[in-house]
């Protein structure tokens, strides 16, 4: 930490003085060619802004400042991730189940770090104000950081564990990536605000709590040392990004009032988007670490209903409220660990990760956990299951499953205050039927049919013939996968881990 | 008022922060978490550069809350001398 100081001398300029010089200093209006023609995206979606000066960072961070801080995470970063390789980490973990939440994170995470990186460079030039392009250019170059840090933190374990050698080769193809990777390309694709509205405020500043804390916490809680580190290293960066999202929110929302109704329909947008991405993270705290931090309920709880509440309630000035169907996505957090879980289990063959049934214990934990539903509706499924596999008839679920056509996971889910019903719900464009899980995924698609008639849908590409052939076999091998799939008690990862534990109680000589 | 919180590595970097917190703040509440702290208080929640260089024992640059920051919720202030996070509603 000295190293921050030194050179820190009393006559340096004051934070807002030097934050202005950034912002303001460095910004001209070009001459040579119309400003509409230098930000060609800062006008077609209709967001109105007339003054780029009244932008304000709070962090007011300057790029000497930047760079110095950003070293000194990446320096300690770096120190632990080397350790934790040289020391054997992975040896330490609680069970080596939990190394599939990592998989998780790697195959489905780290390349949206990527995609934020190239965002939030995309955005940041079409922002014709430089408070916001500053901002936009840190995050960018943070997002690049933290996919670099989380491909060299799980390297170290692609060397002893399946399921992490071939990430972005299944990024683009495995039926279940295509969640993360859709909701990160739709996002892309919309304009620069929307973008911002996307990724800066609905997924930073309310969700992304949802998906870091927990999976670092879980690490650390799972002897995960490196994890623990990257995440908190990335996670550093992110209530700046935080930040920045809720700055972009309030200077839309106070440039025009033309703005509100347009700013409303995108966090509507992105909060069911980022929902249904997150189920992902539901089924991961509930069921797959082996020790658990808090339920998916709980953290629902503290982090949307709490946290998000509060956010809401001071957004409520400008004339914003709760993003629609809120309510609908609290009831579901009773529900959506298990349901998810229950299709992985169905489709563990087409996995890039193994899956369990819950022992005794957890189910135990769920009910306490899930007083309402779990033993109700979860439990007898788990246990008719267990039966299966003691009699040899493990279930395995051979049929593709019909999609959701906005966030393109299987129609699985039930109807809003009925568990034994599957929602259904159905659009017509262009003569042809498109399918949706819910309200809120139907609504997304109909005010955008032209976008989300050309999503790229696993399950039709797999008919169509675009995914190495006709059969699961052939589809499997496209996908790259061996050893990845199947149940983790049979597989190559519980025998090295079982022979590790085994070498740590034999008697040493 | 609503809550405004702060989440901090529990590490040596972030102890003296977390200790400064909880003295200027009487009305923050602190949970413990694996490898992290999250405190909670209504309304506002005051980082003084003072009270964490009183707790540190050397001079200390706000900026730095950047090495141990995990998350906020809250809109924010900072300047050379505290970082103010607060709701106005």
């Amino acid at each position: 930490m000295n190293a921050i100081n030194s050179g820190a001398s009393k006559k340096r300029l004051p934070l807002k003085e030097k934050y202005r010089h950034l912002t303001r200093g460095l910004h001209w209006d070009t001459t040579y060619q119309p400003m509409n023609k230098v930000f060609p995206h800062a006008a077609y979606e209709g967001i109105k802004i007339h003054d780029w000066d009244k932008w304000e960072d709070p962090f007011r961070l300057t790029m000497d400042a930047y760079w110095k801080f950003q070293a000194e995470k990446e320096r300690k970063l770096y120190a632990v991730l080397d350790t934790f390789a040289q020391n054997n980490g992975q040896t330490n973990f609680t069970d080596a189940r939990y190394v599939n939440t990592m998989k998780l994170f790697l195959t489905g995470v780290s390349p949206l770090e990527y995609m934020a990186h190239r965002g939030f460079g995309h955005a940041g030039r079409q922002m014709a104000g430089v408070g916001p392009r500053v901002a936009c250019q840190m995050q960018s170059l943070d997002e690049l950081r933290h996919v670099q840090t989380q491909i060299h933190t799980m390297s170290h374990l692609n060397k002893y564990f399946s399921g992490f050698h071939e990430f972005p080769h299944l990024h683009s193809r495995m039926w279940y990536l295509s969640v993360p990777k859709s909701f990160f390309d739709d996002a892309v694709t919309a304009g620069p605000f929307e973008f911002m509205t996307a990724i800066g405020f609905s997924f930073e500043y309310v969700l992304t709590n949802l998906l870091f804390v927990p999976f670092m916490s879980g690490a650390a809680y799972n002897g995960d040392m490196a994890t623990m580190t990257f995440g908190f290293s990335a996670q550093s960066d992110e209530a700046r990004h935080m930040t920045l999202g809720l700055e972009v929110i309030k200077f839309m929302l106070e440039q025009d009032e033309q703005n509100v109704p347009i700013v409303q329909k995108w966090i509507d947008k992105w909060f069911w988007r980022g929902h249904r991405m997150l189920g992902l993270v539901a089924m991961m705290m509930d069921y797959m670490l082996p020790k658990r931090i808090m339920s998916w309920k709980e953290a629902w709880s503290m982090y949307f209903t709490e946290a998000g509440g509060a956010l809401f309630a001071d957004l409520a000035r400008y004339g914003i409220r709760l993003p629609k169907y809120a309510e609908v996505a609290t009831a579901e957090a009773d529900h959506i660990s298990h349901q998810n879980w229950a299709i992985f289990y169905q489709y563990t063959h087409a996995a890039g990760f193994h899956t369990w049934l819950p022992s005794d214990e957890e189910m135990d934990w769920l009910s306490a956990k899930y007083p309402d539903t779990f033993d109700k509706y979860y439990r007898p499924r788990f246990d008719l299951w267990r039966e299966m596999e003691k009699e040899g008839k493990r279930f395995y679920n051979m049929g593709l499953p019909q999609l959701c056509s906005t966030c393109q996971i299987p129609m699985g889910y039930t109807e809003p205050g009925d568990p034994t019903s599957i929602a259904f719900r159905s659009s017509k464009y262009n003569g042809d039927t498109y399918h949706f899980c819910s309200d809120g995924c139907k609504d997304i698609f109909d005010n955008e049919p032209e976008k989300f008639s050309q999503a790229w849908l696993p399950v039709h590409q797999i008919f169509q013939g675009n995914c190495g052939g006709a059969t699961m076999e052939d589809v499997l091998k496209w996908y790259k996968l061996d050893g990845d799939n199947m149940d983790y008690a049979q597989s190559l990862d519980k025998k090295m881990w079982d022979e590790w534990q085994a070498g740590k109680n034999r008697v040493s000589g | 008022m609503s809550i405004v919180s702060i989440t901090l590595q529990n590490n040596d970097d972030a102890r003296p922060i977390i200790a400064a917190i909880l003295a200027d703040n009487p009305k923050a509440e602190l949970s413990n978490f694996p490898a992290m702290v999250k405190i909670n208080a209504e309304g506002e929640l005051i980082v003084n550069r003072e009270t964490v260089e009183d707790k540190l024992g050397r001079p200390w640059d706000v900026q730095e809350i950047h090495l141990s920051l995990i998350s906020l919720s809250g809109n924010i202030d900072e300047d050379d001398d505290r970082l103010r996070l607060f709701w106005r509603a």
